[in-house]
């Protein structure tokens, strides 16, 4: 499938700060579920820093702003041919060994209720059914509901209050997945919004489960599926945190107002 | 009779290394050695090298104690030292660029994957990259005790930012000030270019952009910092900027220090900081001391940070047992410097058996320092054995037990003269282009009697050593 994506990030400081650093994971993903034909990253003033592939193999590049200055945009815009690899991260290279993704950290530590879903994965037939299964359960116990959890908030207290945002979903289940034995990261990318009249989250995150035979494949509770063709994986990390497409600091005591607009759609080939 | 190799007698006869020292303490009368310990103290106190110590409130400027018998060692002892210390060096090194590469001696099976993955000290943001000259850990504090007369054992392995090197240039110079016919009498090996050699360390692992003469940087949390006194007294003897997170800035690709000439680059970053502060973009986003952007400069080769981040997953105290192993693995050559042999509690068997001579060992946090959160078993009541036992099986994978130490003692000055007490050494290894160190290193004393902890935190002190020249 041919998908564009127009990803705007806004920030506007109602005092004028002395500086912006950024650190930004913006970039797909290379693996053969996706080729990039074209994709542009800009910063409004912004001087380009440090870039290289890191050993997840995510794209990172750095930048910086010199202030003062009080409005800057982020403006992510490109097309990626994709292909429904059934959720599977074939090709992407890599040097990180999965077993670092059995780390927990705050936002992902198990609480009893998480241990108990974990009990799915360790008494499954095998390691794919239990992460399918999981995958369902945690769907199950998270009910869409944007606005209801925080970015702080941790997989314990959404799954505890039952309702939560993609981040929520994958959150709790990398952390039911990482007790269970298996190494589980989070994943940030986009997906493409609506024409299923579903009410999907452009700006998306799920997560991916390494299985031991296969490598690493991606489950989304949100969606209570595997990416397919309407996915686009950015970057990936322990925590939403850690996975942050945009990471960033301003120098300076103006306060941020954010605002982010992000369209994905289908082109025609 | 003592069971402990006591380093300056040995059946009623002074060793050879000692014989400088004997008619010298000898002779001392009582006032002067008072007068002179007075006079250490207070020109200890005149430059400010002072420890604060950690959880025990009380004075948080109070001096570390100097003892001015000096500790001695031979050229034979301390070339074989050597030897085994630059080995340790790099076969840390080597270890640390195996496994944020390909992970060899874990593929191998030579280490637990958990050991090393799963490590709180595992940095996978650096991963495969390999920092100038393949050097993770640029300074190696290796701490050494001795039971014999040609044995010798390390204890621990320091990766990260080892402290305690100024005690060991200040001792050396107190004792030059106080007694300069000792140093007339005895051949020692001087040690006052361990400044210039940490300099040329950290200048040589510049970043290939670096195209002029590195520009090197001390980075310190600040003056509240129990060491600052050492950052501040390392900058000032290496003719380098002592800086905070606040006076450096990332612009672009690069790093830069805010001068009164305006911004200056800076190439090399001797930090004084753990990992978890270093970059709020990277590790705790919450943190004021470290630089914003500053990972995403080092991994892409703009500046070069010592030691690495990530260097401490090598010297993690579970992580020490594997050191021999490491050594084989990488240089093919047997260690020269013995393991103490070590039981992780977090292997079943090895737990029966700490759990069964609790009162006969010395168990430690795995990420512990200084001294806190230890058993001494055999120094220990009934009652402080079982609660450790208990913290021991809360988390068993917490801790690790080694057999109690016969540490050799040297003659300290005492209120009743002169006694033995337990020693330590602590050396310092420059990794850079070369592989070098001063001759010795910080000797530390346990100077309550019978003591076997010579942590600063819980009463040790500090002695000068002596390398004496062939």
């Amino acid at each position: 499938m041919l998908l564009s994506v127009e990803h705007v990030t806004m920030y506007r400081y109602d005092r004028p700060v002395r500086g912006v650093v950024q650190s930004h994971r913006l970039t797909p993903s290379k693996f053969d579920g996706q080729q990039t034909l074209d994709w542009s990253v800009t910063m409004t003033g912004g001087t380009l820093g440090s870039a290289f592939r890191d050993g997840a193999g995510d794209w990172v590049q750095g930048w910086t702003v010199a202030g003062p200055v009080d409005e800057i945009e982020v403006r992510v815009s490109g097309r990626v041919l994709t292909t429904d690899l059934a959720g599977v991260l074939r090709g992407h290279k890599e040097l990180v060994p999965p077993q670092a993704y059995l780390r927990d950290t705050e936002a992902t530590e198990a609480d009893a209720a998480l241990l108990e879903l974990a009990q799915i994965v360790l008494t499954a037939e095998s390691p794919l059914s239990g992460c399918h299964n999981l995958c369902d359960a945690i769907s199950d116990a998270i009910v869409y509901r944007p606005g209801s959890t925080k970015p702080r908030t941790t997989a314990a207290q959404a799954l505890a209050q039952g309702e939560g945002v993609c981040q929520d979903h994958a959150q709790a289940l990398i952390s039911a997945a990482r007790a269970g034995g298996i190494p589980a990261r989070y994943v940030s990318g986009y997906l493409q919004s609506g024409q299923d009249g579903m009410d999907h989250e452009a700006a998306h995150a799920w997560g991916e489960l390494y299985i031991a035979g296969i490598g690493w494949i991606g489950f989304d509770p949100a969606n209570r599926c595997c990416p397919d063709d309407r996915y686009i994986r950015i970057g990936s990390g322990l925590d939403a945190q850690d996975a942050a497409p945009i990471r960033g600091i301003s120098r300076g005591s103006g306060s941020e107002i954010l605002s982010v607009t992000v369209a994905v759609q289908t082109q025609e080939q | 009779m003592t069971p402990y190799f006591n380093e300056m007698f040995q059946n009623n006869a002074v060793r050879p290394p000692y014989a400088g020292l004997e008619g010298w303490s000898a002779d001392m009368p009582a006032d002067i050695r008072l007068a002179k310990q007075a006079e250490a103290e207070a020109l200890f106190r005149r430059i400010g090298i002072t420890f604060a110590v950690y959880g025990e409130g009380g004075d948080p400027d109070r001096l570390i104690p100097f003892d001015m018998f000096p500790r001695v060692f031979t050229a034979n002892e301390w070339a074989k030292l050597e030897r085994g210390i630059k080995q340790r060096a790099r076969a840390l090194n080597s270890f640390l660029v195996d496994v944020y590469g390909r992970g060899e001696i874990v593929r191998a099976g030579l280490i637990p994957a958990k050991l090393v993955y799963q490590n709180d000290a595992y940095e996978k943001s650096v991963c495969g990259f390999i920092p100038p000259k393949g050097v993770y850990s640029h300074i190696v504090g290796i701490d050494i005790v001795r039971t014999g007369p040609s044995d010798f054992y390390v204890l621990e392995d320091n990766c990260r930012t080892p402290s305690g090197v100024s005690y060991m240039l200040e001792s050396r110079e107190m004792m030059m000030r106080m007694f300069p016919d000792l140093f007339r009498e005895n051949r020692i090996e001087p040690i006052d270019s361990y400044p210039d050699k940490l300099r040329r360390t950290l200048a040589s692992v510049a970043p290939a952009k670096c195209d002029r003469e590195p520009t090197v940087v001390i980075l310190t949390p600040g003056h509240f910092n129990s060491a600052y006194y050492e950052h501040s007294f390392l900058a000032d003897l290496m003719g380098v900027e002592l800086v905070e997170g606040q006076d450096l800035f990332v612009d672009g690709a690069f790093v830069y220090m805010r001068t009164t000439e305006g911004p200056k680059r800076v190439d090399v970053i001797y930090r004084r900081l753990d990992d978890d502060y270093i970059d709020p973009l990277c590790f705790r986003p919450d943190s004021m001391l470290g630089v914003a952007g500053l990972m995403d400069v080092y991994r892409s080769g703009g500046v070069s940070i010592c030691s690495a981040p990530g260097a401490g997953v090598a010297d993690d105290k579970a992580v020490y047992t594997y050191v021999p192993e490491m050594i084989r693995f990488y240089l093919g050559e047997e260690p020269i410097l013995k393991n103490v042999p070590t039981w992780k509690c977090g292997d079943a068997s090895d737990l029966k058996y700490v759990s069964e001579n609790l009162a006969d060992l010395v168990v430690k946090e795995v990420h512990g320092s200084g001294g806190y959160g230890m058993l001494v078993g055999p120094k220990s009541t009934k009652q402080q054995v079982e609660d450790f036992r208990a913290l021991i099986m809360a988390d068993p994978n917490n801790y690790i037990a080694q057999p109690t130490l016969a540490l050799s003692t040297t003659p300290t000055f005492v209120e009743e003269g002169i006694a033995p007490r337990h020693v330590d050494l602590r050396p310092y290894c420059l990794v850079g282009e070369r592989i070098e160190l001063v001759p010795g290193g910080l000797t530390r004393v346990a100077l309550r009697e019978g003591s076997l902890v010579v942590n600063s935190s819980q009463g040790g002190g500090v002695k000068d050593t002596w390398v004496l020249a062939e």
